[in-house]
């Protein structure tokens, strides 16, 4: 990063993109594949480790009067089943700790980022693929062991004259298949450009800081608005997660009923 | 034409698709308002299909701020 720090001090702005850089901390390689031990790994097992307390602590009393921790865990629970009840149906509850744990796992990761100093580790596509791609396969296993061949159904809808099917098919197809795509995308997307929107408003402050005289006391109106980001930041990071656990319930709903 | 010069006007024109996603954001929840106020009671159901609408559009404007941020920073 000397490049990056010459920029700096001819006054330029600080790389936004620094915070993405990945760590190693511990090199480690299982048969010829790079498996280190980064601070991407350290903050999903952080956030994992995490989500597991919350749920096992916050359970293990059992009260029947919850208290604070427990009631966490318990309006998470019921926020999730619900929709896993309204979207897949009531057949699709025993895919309910699947999205559960997805949506919590995202979630807290995307929380945990918001954290000074900390790493998103949603926000580098390795991640989201990796979920994505998991729930793509889900969904295609799934789909053909409930349906068998009527999984292809999904790519024929049904009431639309025969000679549409030409141009009706193949574009069912490439949507099936861009799905692990725009699913992955769409969450690495919006937390790559909140945090460097983040850091380039933050960077805003130092530079006009740096200068000096009158154009430093204009630096509230870019801190204000890194305030404002801040709270739009974690209201994203919610509903990311949300949606994406509401569309993978989509997804596993088209794998148990392609006939619609 | 300097490719430092391209770049940045790459990116000023990537940061226009922002725009357009907004235009889409707001026709949403503008909707979304105007059928809610005819049938109030009916809004709570088509919460989670505003949601779905809105994280969709506001997806495709914020690949077009990636875009834009990947050019200006990389």
């Amino acid at each position: 990063m000397a490049n990056d720090q010459a920029h700096q001090a001819q006054g330029g702005m600080p790389d936004p993109i620094h915070q993405f850089e990945i760590k190693r901390h511990l090199d480690l390689e299982v048969f010829g594949v790079d498996a280190s031990f980064t601070n991407s790994s350290l903050w999903m097992i952080i956030a994992a480790v995490l989500v597991s307390l919350l749920m096992i602590w916050g359970m293990g009393g059992r009260a029947l009067v919850p208290t604070r921790l427990q009631s966490i865990a318990e309006i998470s629970y019921e926020f999730i089943a619900i929709m896993v009840r309204d979207i897949v149906g009531a057949s699709g509850m025993k895919f309910f700790p699947f999205v559960f744990t997805i949506f919590m796992f995202i979630l807290f990761m995307n929380m945990l980022g918001m954290l000074p100093g900390a790493f998103t580790a949603t926000s580098s596509i390795a991640v989201t693929a990796s979920l994505a791609l998991m729930v793509f396969v889900t969904v295609i296993v799934v789909g053909f062991a409930k349906n068998g061949l009527g999984f292809l159904k999904l790519f024929v809808p049904s009431g639309i004259p025969k000679i549409l099917y030409l141009l009706v098919v193949p574009i069912e197809v490439i949507s099936f298949l861009s799905r692990p795509v725009s699913h992955s995308v769409r969450l690495f997307a919006n937390m790559l450009a909140g945090h460097i929107t983040l850091k380039v408003f933050g960077g805003f402050v130092t530079m006009l800081i740096g200068t000096g005289g009158t154009l430093a006391a204009v630096s509230i109106f870019p801190l204000m608005m890194a305030f404002a980001l801040t709270a739009l930041e974690v209201l994203v990071a919610f509903l990311q997660a949300y949606v994406f656990a509401m569309l993978t319930c989509m997804y596993l709903h088209d794998a148990l009923h392609p006939g619609h | 034409m300097d490719p430092e010069a391209a770049k940045l006007i790459g990116a000023g024109l990537a940061a226009i698709g922002t725009g357009v996603a907004a235009v889409g954001v707001g026709t949403l929840f503008g909707h979304f308002l105007s059928g809610a106020l005819r049938n109030p009671s009916a809004a709570q159901g088509q919460f989670a299909n505003l949601i779905f609408g809105f994280a969709v559009t506001e997806a495709l404007g914020i690949f077009a701020l990636l875009i834009a941020f990947l050019l200006l920073f990389t």
